[in-house]
């Protein structure tokens, strides 16, 4: 669904979503390598369990959150991608402790 | 619907579109009256904002038994009020009623707590209540902190969704024909010798009885029509999680847990005048009490916080009062518009559309402010 326009920085990271590894370029956030990894749901949303994904891109819709290193219900949008992060899509409502 | 198509006469013009103005007003439709409901703006001051969304009995009441025994019958009333607010609308307001809890962090407020629900049982055995200790608490949650003394438990209290159910009675107000005018405050209530004259913004409506239902606006609009509202306003403030697995079946008055996930988090009171905004103390101490009784909560994520202004009588209770100068002019006060809706729509309605006054409200009057008179019922 999307192309990547030819990258100015070709330096990359390793995160693994969903337990798949992933090489990704380093100035991507979460959500943009989600989507260029041709997942456009990350979640099923907490109250009716539909499937969700990255929109807004900007902060402001929160239908791109995921669990990132264990956190849950961090928006994919807004964090940059770190080498060895582990992202996982958010199944519904954040378990705590 | 435009300006020129909205009838200008009506049977009862309710001044305030929340919880309060709206529960009354579809409790007027409900009774075949024509009613509008005349609503502020925006940015106007609603209390209905800062509802916790508590249906709450335990310990109200201590020094005015009827307060407790009218807050037990709206509770009471709460499920039969949301199954005809979803069947006329198909909006759900989410009312639950297992029970309410109060928890305590320490021995002694844990017996303040049980001393007043006892002296209120003693007067009415329908206000029972159990105390939990630590171990029947963690049983009925197990979330809660091994290091909390105990709790109070009534099986009177519930809560509900104060937003669903603003929603679902503006829709069932609106379906049976009653007129809501948004951004149309009250400017001016005119008795006129048949009727009165309710002053808008976008002109004159004229109406057989009005309600003030106003919220803080009512100590502007009462003197209007011969009535006194000696109202204050008094600060809450919230805090909002992200959505959360289901960790609480019951609601307490500090934490709650919306159907949603959502929890909820309060229970302060400040007397900043006018201001509505939050403060850094204010939510640390929330905070530091939700944590406390749910330590889990410390990894939670908080989403959104705001303050809502209550509207406080100088004694806390309500003030339900015809006008004896200009009979047909009502006011309705209180601070607990979810846990009174129910009873403000069934029993407040038809006595405002006509009926005989409730006994049950005789001591809802401002006569008990005023120190030469002796009201028997305070």
């Amino acid at each position: 669904m999307f192309e990547q326009l030819p990258p100015g920085n070709t330096e990359t990271v390793s995160i693994d979503i969903d337990g798949h590894g992933q090489r990704v370029p380093a100035h991507f956030t979460v959500a943009a390598a989600l989507l260029a990894s041709g997942r456009d749901a990350c979640r099923l949303s907490a109250v009716s369990g539909a499937p969700r994904g990255p929109f807004c891109m900007m902060g402001v819709c929160f239908d791109c959150l995921v669990e990132i290193d264990g956190v849950p219900n961090v928006q994919g949008c807004m964090t940059p991608v770190r080498e060895g992060m582990q992202v996982r899509a958010m199944q519904g409502k954040a378990r705590l402790g | 619907m435009t300006k020129g198509m909205i009838p200008r006469t009506f049977d009862i013009v309710v001044a305030g579109g929340g919880l309060v103005g709206m529960a009354i007003a579809w409790g007027l439709v409900r009774e075949g009256r024509r009613v509008a409901v005349c609503d502020g703006n925006d940015s106007a001051l609603r209390a209905a904002r800062g509802n916790f969304g508590l249906v709450w009995v335990q310990g109200k009441g201590g020094r005015c038994l009827p307060y407790a025994q009218w807050s037990l019958d709206s509770s009471a009333r709460w499920a039969a009020f949301a199954a005809q607010l979803l069947r006329e609308t198909g909006v759900d307001a989410c009312v639950e009623r297992p029970g309410g809890i109060e928890l305590c962090e320490t021995p002694q407020q844990l017996d303040e707590g049980r001393q007043l629900l006892e002296s209120l049982r003693e007067r009415d055995a329908a206000l029972d209540y159990a105390v939990l200790d630590n171990t029947a608490l963690r049983r009925r949650i197990p979330a809660a902190s091994p290091a909390l003394a105990g709790a109070l438990y009534s099986r009177n209290d519930g809560h509900a969704s104060p937003l669903f159910t603003l929603r679902a009675l503006h829709e069932a107000f609106q379906a049976r024909g009653g007129v809501y005018l948004p951004d149309n405050e009250v400017k001016e209530v005119i008795p006129r010798p048949s009727h009165f004259d309710v002053v808008t913004p976008s002109g004159m409506l004229e109406a057989g009885r009005v309600v003030l239902a106003a919220g803080l606006g009512n100590a502007r609009l009462a003197p209007m029509v011969g009535l006194d509202a000696p109202i204050s306003p008094l600060r809450g403030q919230i805090m909002v999680t992200e959505k959360l697995a289901p960790f609480l079946d019951y609601p307490t008055l500090v934490v709650r847990q919306t159907r949603e996930g959502s929890v909820m988090l309060g229970d302060s009171a400040e007397q900043v005048g006018f201001d509505d905004g939050v403060s850094r103390d204010v939510m640390a101490d929330i905070a530091r009490r939700a944590r406390t009784a749910f330590p889990l909560l410390a990894h939670a994520r908080i989403v959104r916080a705001w303050g809502a202004l209550r509207i406080m009588t100088p004694d806390g209770l309500p003030v339900y009062e015809q006008s004896q100068r200009y009979p047909g002019a009502f006011i309705a006060i209180c601070h607990s518009g979810v846990t009174l809706a129910a009873a403000h729509a069934d029993i407040l309605a038809p006595w405002i559309a006509g009926g005989p006054r409730p006994r049950v409200l005789e001591p809802f009057v401002t006569a008990r402010f005023n120190p030469s008179t002796t009201h028997s019922h305070v």
